[in-house]
């Protein structure tokens, strides 16, 4: 049985389109990254995973259970950790674990909130009142708070959205421990080196669906080949450049101030635009190909 | 699982209370310290200068028990309607919550019962200060609260169905400028209210806070009638008919 289950789900807020014929299935013990640029409909995703969006259409099974009919018997059994900050500042490290462990009705509350301090580094820190601690801190409470209750199944809403490179590696090498316990995690992101670094899998989101699924590594030889070639100069000669390439089959996409010739291994005569530097294919290629979206 | 498990509003509740630990000094000095300031102006003032006894008793204790209504309803609707706001839309609280195995009926129903318990516990300060002023003790008093408490309720469920239906803010003070005030002011607290029109008085049998300020006086003064179980019975209508309606307010603002 799979984690998640999700067929054919459409969410539409007036006339946006949020979810779109979605089909995901999480199976067990994975991590899988959600990856999409911002509005692809990762947030409203993980809204309907907890039942805080009732979808128009489609199937929704989380661990077993339908939502949102089964959605509290569900959450009980997951963990959330969200895209915003919204500890309480006021209140102790200590008083944010234990008001959530009651909620997950944790039966000792003293030894989860001892584990979750244990599991975020905070121990020492569990007096502190929340507005004491630093972005970093803040952050692995956040995390520590969503598995105070040792959920079997993990959402990560763009987990290091907004934080600096430190605090990144923090959040990642919790991640990271957690993965190695074997949870099954659905993390979305639209950093594309956190989910090549953090995912098992990875599917990419855009326009409320999922437009490719794999590990990084697969999605990338079979969408993007083995290599890119990116050319940098005058607009005149980039618009030549792509011109050649396109006549040749190739596509080419922009890339900051560069363009990127995709696939260029597979160029007619084996070679580049001279002054192009050839670089191996990436994940973000592979984005940008399908979707035609600039990621971050 | 239960519609209402207790567990669930358990745990909110218990954040209510971690997080009440951090101001109480401030919001029960404001609820302590206001009423002696309003019995101080009205009660002595008024009642020293221009009105000698009302209802056959003194002004002072007039004011006092009916002070009891002006607090419960500053305790409940208005940090029920701030509260709910500004967890909701500033520090997306409720987003947390509802992502743990709580649903939005049993949050309201805390977010309810915390603020109802706290306001019925604040509006019996008053009496406590009238005392000080010469009330004479009775038995009857010690219901206070719990009146205090079911009226607490029904405004809760008001304040929380209005910062679920304000898009900013601001438009609170349409509410308590069109709303809280009149009844605050229509409630029997500072003047009788068989002196006013016809048609003030029947609006004032339709105001919550004028049932209550009945019962006190009732309880503290000139002891319960029959009459009182029909007002109480409108004061538990009024918590039922407000807390469902907070529910489907709430439950159209936080899910999508």
């Amino acid at each position: 049985m799979a984690a998640i289950e999700l067929t054919d789900v459409h969410k539409s807020f007036g006339p946006i389109k949020a979810v779109n014929g979605l089909d995901l299935e999480v199976p067990v013990g994975i991590c899988l990254g959600l990856l999409g640029p911002n509005g692809a409909g990762k947030s409203t995703t993980m809204r309907l995973l907890t039942a805080q969006a009732i979808p128009d259409a489609g199937s929704l099974r989380v661990l077993g259970h339908e939502l949102p009919r089964d959605s509290k018997v569900a959450r009980a059994r997951m963990g959330v950790v969200p895209q915003l900050d919204n500890l309480d500042v006021d209140v102790t490290v200590e008083d944010n674990l234990r008001v959530f462990a009651r909620l997950y009705r944790v039966d000792d509350v003293g030894a989860a909130v001892d584990r979750a301090l244990e599991r975020a580094r905070l121990t020492e820190r569990r007096g502190a009142a929340v507005d004491e601690l630093s972005g970093g801190m803040r952050r692995r409470l956040l995390l520590a708070r969503g598995l105070v209750h040792d959920p079997e199944l993990i959402l990560l809403d763009e987990p290091t959205v907004g934080l600096d490179p430190q605090i990144r590696a923090e959040v990642w090498s919790l991640v990271d421990a957690l993965r190695a316990e074997g949870k099954t995690i659905l993390m979305s992101t639209h950093y594309i080196e956190e989910a090549e670094r953090l995912a098992d899998e990875v599917a990419l989101m855009a326009e409320g669906r999922i437009v490719a699924r794999g590990t990084p590594a697969d999605l990338v030889r079979k969408h993007a080949g083995r290599e890119t070639a990116e050319l940098y100069g005058p607009p005149e000669r980039l618009a030549e450049a792509r011109a050649a390439a396109e006549a040749d089959g190739l596509t080419v996409r922009p890339a900051g101030p560069a363009i990127a010739i995709i696939g260029s291994e597979r160029s007619s005569n084996g070679e580049v635009p001279e002054g192009a530097v050839r670089r191996p294919a990436s994940l973000e290629d592979v984005f940008v190909l399908l979707t035609g979206e600039e990621l971050e | 699982m239960r519609r209402l498990e207790p567990a669930a509003i358990g745990g909110v509740m218990s954040r209510e209370v971690a997080n009440f630990r951090t101001f109480w000094k401030s919001s029960a000095f404001s609820s302590t310290v206001e009423p002696v300031i309003y019995l101080l102006a009205f009660g002595l003032g008024l009642g020293a200068t221009l009105v000698d006894r009302v209802g056959g008793i003194d002004y002072v204790e007039f004011v006092g028990t009916g002070m009891v209504a002006t607090a419960v309803i500053f305790s409940s609707a208005l940090p029920a309607m701030f509260g709910t706001f500004v967890k909701h839309r500033f520090q997306h609280t409720y987003d947390a919550i509802l992502a743990a195995p709580v649903s939005v009926e049993e949050l309201v129903t805390a977010e309810m019962l915390w603020i109802g318990i706290r306001a019925g516990i604040f509006g019996a300060f008053p009496l406590v200060v009238t005392m000080l002023f010469g009330l004479e003790p009775r038995w009857g008093m010690l219901l206070v609260p719990l009146f205090g408490t079911i009226t607490a309720l029904g405004f809760a469920g008001f304040g929380i169905a209005v910062a679920a239906s304000v898009p900013k803010i601001d438009q609170f003070s349409y509410v308590t400028t069109l709303v809280i005030t009149p009844l605050f002011l229509l409630a029997g607290t500072f003047f009788p209210i068989d002196q006013l029109p016809e048609w003030a008085q029947v609006a004032a049998q339709l105001n919550p806070l004028h049932q209550l300020v009945v019962l006190v006086r009732d309880a503290s003064i000139y002891g319960f009638e029959a009459t009182d179980w029909l007002r109480l019975g409108s004061l538990i209508a009024f918590a039922l008919v407000m807390w469902r309606i907070a529910i489907n307010r709430m439950r159209a603002c936080l899910i999508d």
